[in-house]
């Protein structure tokens, strides 16, 4: 009997063991395509990222060489008018629930904008090809950066709220007790002891959105040549990656490498910083 | 409060002209973040309205049997979303067989059983797995992922399964086992960080009282923990599902783009959303470009629908923490 008892127990003991094993190794291969992928980018694409690369205009097909200037700043630019849509409707819907909404209507709004972070992606390029693109008649930079913005305002908006609810309210009573009028209290003081949070939910925002193609698709469409105006077609870097990942010219694969390496690397920069400076803090950003 | 203390203090008249000007401010800003706060809900309705609008034609032309046809001829202009749907399915259930495990089981390392030092790093590996963007993820499929799974597992899955038919007959490349698994790397992480607060929301009583009793680390894990959290671990399942029926680029660049039912997972396949990327900016002619905004359609009513339920059994057991990884 007592042997037995003894024996049940080492089997247990190994099982968790064996338990541990498995969730450990399932952990491994979690994160494995994240090795995976990134030492694949940098086999194919390191030897292809070169000065040509950040300077030049795709070249045509069979020409070796070329770059990708054109995506590149397309890219910065659709992000910049994606932020003027996007950072004023998200931080100051943000704003609204932490400091005005009452239970209901804040319940309603949050429960919606998680919804919306639910939803494809894709389903923002076409509703804002019915909106923009078909009434306009063209595609356009203005279309594509409206597209990524309406991807970043939930993802802004929820980021805003939780930032601005961390902030003391002895902050607020203070200001509001010296007679400061309650916006500008929000705008002086509140939302500027919560920037630092919300400076880092609007850079993982525009983090995100930067590597999104299908809301660009048939939106800012992409373009071989440089934009000149942002009420016509512009390239982006993800739709470039695109369009030659899926062609069948080995130069054009090469590009589509060092293309993913730039952009993947630029999305890592942003999210490695947003970590660096806001590590230590543990829950609280502010 | 800033009325009641002015006239707590008898304000003079030309207090009340200081102090008025700022009020209207204060309202003014007030429902100017209002505004910006309801675009959220405007922006689903918007959605929904824009969606139905555009996919009319499609819509009185073939009714409810778009759901059900299983002809996709742009030619012929026949459309029928059935393919789609099926492709978009078995992709998503693929890749939950796939990433579910996996995920609740690296939730339950990060949470019940590694090392601490062990834990914040990989944190932080999985949240830089999800900001890979999707069609970089893609473009790795096509050119390393594809030849890997046509040169090893899929010889051995066909020795070993190649008798039923899910795994008969030849992979040539891009097929519904290569865009089931794509999906799977990209809704491990969400997964895994919801599994991850949802685990770490039971309460420490439920451990103690299991250790107290005597359980090995992993019996206080299986029966203290998991099962106290299956009913969020089923919400993280779900939310996960949502993600991959919605995932676009990548599979799109595995999965073969043919509109056909078959059940072999080494054929290629379909999904909703491959098929709108794909075609839109080729619709010629207007009842093909409805058609596509009708598989729009489609597809946001399912992600809504499928949304819908994980916030709301994410939201019964709610804890702040496990609704804040639901970004």
């Amino acid at each position: 009997m007592r042997f037995e008892t003894a024996h049940h127990h080492t089997w247990r003991k190994i099982k968790s063991a064996l338990a541990c094993i498995i969730a450990f190794v399932s952990g491994v291969l979690v994160i494995s395509p994240l090795g995976l992928v990134f030492f694949y980018l940098l086999i194919h694409g390191a030897g292809s990222v070169n000065w040509d690369f950040f300077t030049k205009l795709p070249a045509p097909v069979g020409a070796a060489g070329g770059g990708m200037a054109n995506a590149i700043v397309g890219s910065l630019e659709l992000l910049a008018l994606a932020g003027v849509i996007g950072i004023p409707v998200g931080v100051l819907g943000g704003v609204y629930l932490a400091e005005y909404g009452s239970a209901r209507i804040n319940s309603v709004v949050r429960f919606m904008a998680d919804i919306l972070n639910g939803i494809p992606s894709i389903t923002w390029g076409v509703v804002v090809y019915g909106l923009i693109v078909l009434r306009f008649k063209g595609f356009s930079a203005y279309a594509g950066g409206l597209a990524l913005a309406l991807i970043m305002i939930p993802l802004i908006l929820r980021t805003t709220e939780e930032v601005i609810l961390l902030v003391p309210n002895g902050y607020r009573e203070a200001s509001l007790a010296l007679g400061v009028s309650r916006w500008k209290t929000i705008v002086h003081i509140v939302l500027k002891t919560a920037s630092k949070g919300i400076i880092t939910g609007i850079l993982l925002a525009l983090a995100r959105v930067g590597g999104e193609t299908a809301p660009l698709l048939f939106t800012a469409f992409g373009n071989r040549f440089w934009n000149y105006s942002l009420s016509q077609p512009i390239a982006a870097l993800p739709i470039q990656i695109f369009t030659y990942a899926i062609s069948p010219y080995d130069d054009w694969h090469r590009q589509a490498w060092a293309g993913a390496l730039v952009l993947v690397t630029g999305v890592f920069f942003v999210n490695i910083m947003v970590r660096i400076v806001t590590r230590g803090r543990g829950a609280s950003i502010v | 409060m800033a009325v009641a203390a002015s006239i707590a203090l008898g304000e003079t008249s030309a207090q009340r002209r200081m102090a008025r000007p700022s009020r209207l401010g204060d309202k003014a800003f007030e429902w100017l973040t209002l505004a910006m706060a309801l675009t959220v809900v405007l922006l689903i309705i918007l959605t929904g309205w824009q969606l139905w609008h555009g996919s009319m034609l499609a819509i009185k032309k073939f009714g409810f049997h778009f759901l059900t046809a299983s002809t996709w001829d742009p030619v012929a202009e026949q459309f029928g979303a059935l393919p789609f749907i099926y492709g978009t399915l078995v992709s998503s259930f693929l890749a939950l067989l796939i990433a579910v495990p996996l995920s609740i089981a690296t939730a339950a390392y990060l949470t019940e059983l590694a090392p601490l030092w062990i834990r914040q790093p990989l944190v932080s590996l999985i949240e830089m797995l999800a900001a890979i963007p999707s069609v970089i993820l893609g473009l790795w499929g096509i050119f390393v992922m594809i030849p890997w799974l046509r040169d090893y597992p899929v010889p051995w899955l066909k020795r070993l399964l190649g008798w039923t038919p899910f795994f008969s007959g030849a992979m040539y490349g891009p097929s519904m086992l290569a865009g089931g698994i794509i999906i799977a790397i990209m809704i491990l992480p969400i997964i895994t960080s919801i599994s991850r607060e949802i685990l770490r929301s039971v309460p420490d009583l439920q451990r103690e009282a299991a250790y107290a009793l005597g359980a090995t680390r992993w019996e206080v894990t299986r029966i203290a923990v998991l099962s106290y959290a299956k009913k969020g671990l089923f919400g993280a399942t779900i939310l996960g599902l949502g993600r991959a029926l919605g995932e676009t680029m990548a599979v799109t660049m595995v999965i073969g783009n043919t509109p056909q039912i078959v059940l072999s997972l080494f054929k290629p396949g379909y999904t909703l959303a491959s098929v709108i990327a794909n075609e839109f900016t080729e619709a010629t002619t207007d009842i093909y470009l409805h058609a596509l905004f009708a598989i729009g359609l489609v597809l946001f009513g399912i992600t809504i629908l499928v949304n819908l339920l994980a916030q709301l059994i994410l939201r019964t057991i709610t804890t702040k923490s496990a609704t804040r990884a639901v970004q």
